[in-house]
């Protein structure tokens, strides 16, 4: 026994165990629990717009007991309706499916999958749950403040969000967005650092990149892609301060507002939408990739099966964290950008097709021919396949500049993303907290309350989503309060009513999925140490949290993570720990 | 007292559910199960449950489409719309059948590879061959669809040619209305800047250029002639919004500090689509769809689409810039602006750079 086990084995405070802790699984708890409460929020704000959405007009006492003077008589305000918008949006993206996600299946599967005893930097990862924390604080806050919190849409394109003048939320609120969201991608690269340096330095004896498991390739591009675009996110947000506040011109140009020419002259806010979008598209795979590698590790356990076509899953991901920096002028297609690059925009971005198609395919090849346990994560996982097919080809309509001139902006849009990366990732991140469980808390969670929050959840989602298409095609334009100063939107009322009965009970049924994690978490069954008798690290440590993860030494590895049903062995599962036998191949390093 | 009331009620809900959960686990253990473990029956039930979600879900988008299939944009107004249709339609049925095929593939292996503890699954690690297969269909597949796109998306993009007979149209965007401006019978807009805009003259139009003379302005409602090009200048006053002619197939965001551009040619006439659509009432419309502020959702303008000689007649009775500039009563402003040219030859110089 090293010292560094001895180190850690005396009895640590309070402080220090649960609040200031080191310890990566800690910290991935830490992530989980903010993240998950900022998703409730999140989650909860579009319930109150849908109520407006849906029955437009209509006084609810539920808004004004929440909401107080945002909803005067129980109607939502237009201006906090855009407000509600704008942080439902940052939340979900960033604080749920960024931090929430990478930050507690990086930080708690990374060292495990790997066999480390923790990050490379326990400190630096301590730092960067506390500045989430902060920035997520901060972010909550703003909705507090005079004028509201920021209410420009999450992309907070200028001048809207330069000018209070423009729009209340512009103001103090627009401030605290942007203070929050430097914590945050301080956090972010604090922690995208460390997962990268671990992937690379810290791997056990044996664990060759061509054996790590696919949830690992995922953590370590995803670290990559929000180490190259967060930085251009904050440079982006830095010039948007000095606009706001030192009246430079780098966004803004020629503007005549609230009876008064303001002196901005030379700046173009299409620079700011060229620097958002470069983290923006990214954005959307730093919140996607690790959802896909948490399911293709489930897919693989629970269906018995080697994950088919192991390489060709890190060749896509590859593919797809590449294209994704050099499609982002795709949201820009109408912004007034030279049209020949949103031709080269249309090309680069429909190529992301390919390596998406890919995945699809071999999630479905893994399934041909398995023995599928349906377990809840199982499900989770098949629902996401669903997802990322479903908004996956309605991309393809998008991606084409031609076709984009009609629905830009429209809800074709909405529906879109919130399938292809809202429901994908919420579903992977379901999916990895059904698996997790036992990693997490040490206990089991329950099965059939996982399938009713499964069944419920995706059929609503469906029901909320699949309908948004149909307004899109009817031109309704997104981010609007209502529609009926349109004659031509009539018919449609009907179609946001249903969304928004689905959206309300989708929300109920996470009640059920909160309950179960509650319940679970403190008096759950005892996990066993191997529940899903799967082949990858994290399941040869104890139960019980220790300190540095393995009591003894860290375990070798022998081959890759997807020896399932090999033939000639006793079990269904080889573990990677187990030697190769003489003449064995080892699957993921030979072609 | 209710709210104290709410909370005991919830308190107490919780509790119930929870003990509830307890008893179920301790009656598996005493079966001696596990709570979490999945037994054959749950995992035929979940493996049923896969095709009957597949019906519903199949089920549930044909019956939108056929519920509200018609509340689809009416056939398109405008020439370059007939090919924009034209790529959506041919991209809808590539995109369709794979919908369908696969999640068919998804949910039948679903149903059919369930859990049999007498069976091993397949291993079956890879096969280039097939890897090959579906890397390279999609490619070939996506490059058509990628240079009909481009094809397309070039025709439209292409801003008309000079000397092609055409209407110059400026539409202005400000929160949260429009104002439209024909170029008049030069072809040319006079300058305009905001740091001019003073009184009647909203759009802050230089009235020392000659070209300003013959502009006309317009709020409220457009005109455009059938079956003529229409260039189409955009502009903001204070921040992004976006002029939305969905009937038009036709965008363009307007963005302060500069101009950007769309053309096209309108192909039906209002009367037409009202027939068209089968509604008396239905107006061509332009509506922002840049999130721009607290009436975003209401910022739009009606455009009328007519024959040469009604919108000739109609264009007729529009007052000139210089015209409603003489008769407008801020008219002592004018020469204070011009002064303040004079005194500032930095604003003069930046009424160009847009150019
Ligand atoms: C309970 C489930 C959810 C419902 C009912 C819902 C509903 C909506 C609706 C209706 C809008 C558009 C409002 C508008 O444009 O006027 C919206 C915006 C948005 N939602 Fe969600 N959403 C849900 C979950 C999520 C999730 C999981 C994500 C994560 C990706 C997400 C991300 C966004 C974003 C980025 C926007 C755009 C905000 C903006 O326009 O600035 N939402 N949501
Ligand atoms: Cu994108
Ligand atoms: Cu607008």
């Amino acid at each position: 026994m090293s010292a560094h086990a001895e180190h850690h084995h005396h009895e640590e405070d309070f402080l220090f165990k649960y609040v200031f802790s080191q310890d990566h699984k800690m910290i991935a708890k830490q992530f989980l629990v903010t993240g998950f409460t900022m998703g409730f929020i999140g989650m909860l704000m579009s319930t109150f717009f849908r109520l407006q959405l849906g029955w437009p007009g209509k006084s609810f006492t539920v808004l004004e007991t929440f909401l107080g003077d945002w909803a005067p008589n129980g109607v939502l305000d237009p201006d906090k309706y855009l407000a509600l918008v704008t942080i439902h949006g940052t939340i979900m993206v960033f604080f749920l499916l960024t931090a929430g996600l990478s930050g507690t299946f990086s930080n708690l599967l990374i060292p495990l999958q790997i066999g480390a005893r923790d990050m490379a930097s326990g400190f630096l990862n301590m730092l960067s749950y506390w500045f989430f924390l902060t920035s997520s604080i901060i972010m909550l806050y703003s909705l507090g403040v005079e004028g509201g919190p920021a209410s420009g849409g999450w992309t907070i394109y200028p001048p809207l969000s330069a000018l209070p003048q423009a729009i209340p939320g512009s103001g103090t609120g627009m401030t605290l967005w942007l203070v929050s969201m430097s914590l945050f991608i301080v956090s972010s690269l604090l922690g995208g650092l460390n997962y990268i340096v671990t992937i690379i330095n810290l791997r056990t004896k044996g664990m060759k990149m061509t054996r790590m498991p696919l949830t690992i390739w995922a953590f370590f591009l995803t670290a990559i892609l929000g180490v190259l675009s967060f930085p251009v996110l904050f440079s982006a947000a830095l010039l948007l301060v000095f606009d706001r506040s030192f009246h430079t011109s780098f966004y803004l140009s020629d503007i005549y507002i609230a009876g008064e020419a303001l002196g901005y002259d030379g700046g173009s806010p299409i620079l700011f939408e060229h620097l958002f979008w470069f983290l923006g598209h990214p954005e959307v795979y730093i919140v996607l990739l690790p959802a896909l590698g948490l399911s293709s590790e489930i897919i693989s356990v629970n269906a018995r099966k080697p994950i088919f076509g192991y390489r060709a899953m890190i060749g896509s991901m590859m593919a797809i964290g590449f294209i994704s920096f050099i499609v982002w002028g795709h949201h820009m297609f109408m912004s007034g950008m030279n049209p020949f690059l949103g031709a080269v925009f249309t090309f680069t971005t429909l190529l992301v097709a390919i390596p998406s198609a890919v995945k699809v395919f071999n999630y479905l090849t893994t399934l041909f021919k398995g023995n599928l346990v349906f377990t809840p994560q199982m499900l989770f996982a098949v629902g996401l396949v669903s997802t990322f097919i479903s908004g996956g080809l309605t991309g393809i309509i998008l991606g084409d500049a031609a076709l984009d001139i009609n629905i830009h902006d429209t809800y074709f849009v909405v529906g879109h993303f919130h399938i292809v990366m809202g429901l994908s990732a919420i579903f992977g991140m379901f999916a990895g907290v059904y698996h997790w469980f036992p990693k997490l808390f040490t206990r089991m969670m329950n099965n059939k309350l996982g399938y009713a929050h499964f069944w419920i959840t995706i059929v609503c989602a469906y029901g909320v989503f699949l309908p948004m298409h149909f307004m899109g095609f009817a031109g309704m334009p997104r981010r609007y309060y209502e529609y009926s100063n349109f004659p031509i939107f009539d018919g449609t009322l009907e179609i946001g009513t249903i969304i928004s009965v689905f959206a309300i009970i989708a929300a109920l049924g996470q009640v059920i999925f909160l309950i179960n994690f509650v319940y679970s978490a403190i008096w759950g069954t005892k996990a066993p140490k191997n529940p899903w008798h799967s082949n990858t690290l994290e399941w040869t440590t104890p139960v019980e949290h220790i300190h540095g993860n393995w009591p003894g030494e860290i375990p070798e590895v022998h081959r890759w993570p997807y020896d399932y049903s090999k033939p000639g062995k006793e079990l269904d599962y080889v573990p990677q720990t187990v030697p190769l036998e003489e003449g064995e191949l080892d699957e993921g390093n030979h072609h | 007292m209710t709210k104290f009331l709410i909370i005991v009620t919830g308190i107490l809900g919780l509790a119930v559910v929870f003990q509830i959960l307890r008893t179920f686990q301790l009656a598996a253990k005493l079966r001696g199960k596990n709570d979490w473990e999945v037994t054959d029956h749950e995992n035929k039930t979940q493996a049923l449950m896969m095709p009957i979600f597949m019906v519903f879900f199949f089920g549930f988008v044909i019956w939108q489409i056929m519920r509200w299939g018609h509340l689809a944009l009416p056939e398109a107004a405008s020439v370059h719309g007939e090919q924009t249709d034209m790529l959506l339609s041919v991209t809808w049925w590539i995109i369709t059948p794979v919908f369908f095929i696969t999640h068919i593939l998804l949910f039948y292996f679903c149903y059919k590879f369930v859990y049999n503890k007498d069976r091993r699954a397949d291993f079956y690690p890879h096969n280039n061959k097939l890897e090959m297969l579906w890397t390279i269909v999609p490619t070939i597949v996506l490059t058509c669809l990628i240079i009909y796109g481009l094809v397309t998306w070039n025709k439209t993009m292409t801003p008309i040619a000079e000397d092609t007979d055409h209407v110059l149209i400026e539409l202005y965007g400000k929160q949260f209305d429009w104002t439209a401006r024909y170029a008049g019978e030069d072809m040319r807009f006079g300058d305009a800047n905001i740091r001019r805009i003073a009184g009647a003259n909203v759009l802050g139009i230089d009235s020392a250029d000659v070209n300003a003379a013959d502009d006309k302005i317009v709020k409220g409602e457009f005109h455009l002639p059938v079956d003529k090009p229409v260039q189409f200048v955009f502009r903001s006053q204070d921040v992004i919004h976006s002029a939305y002619m969905p009937h038009f197939r036709a965008q363009m965001n307007c963005v302060p500090g500069m101009k950007t551009q769309f053309n096209f040619v309108p192909k039906y006439t209002t009367e037409e689509m009202r027939q068209k659509v089968g509604n008396p009432e239905f107006d061509y419309l332009v509506l922002c769809n840049k999130i721009c502020g607290a009436a975003h959702y209401n910022m739009q303008i009606k455009i009328v689409v007519e024959s040469q000689e009604d919108y000739d007649k109609w264009l007729a009775e529009q007052a000139t810039f210089i015209a409603s500039n003489e008769e407008a009563p801020v008219q002592p402003e004018k020469p204070e602006v011009v002064e303040a040219e004079a005194a500032a030859p930095a604003i003069e110089n930046d009424s160009t750079k847009t150019e």
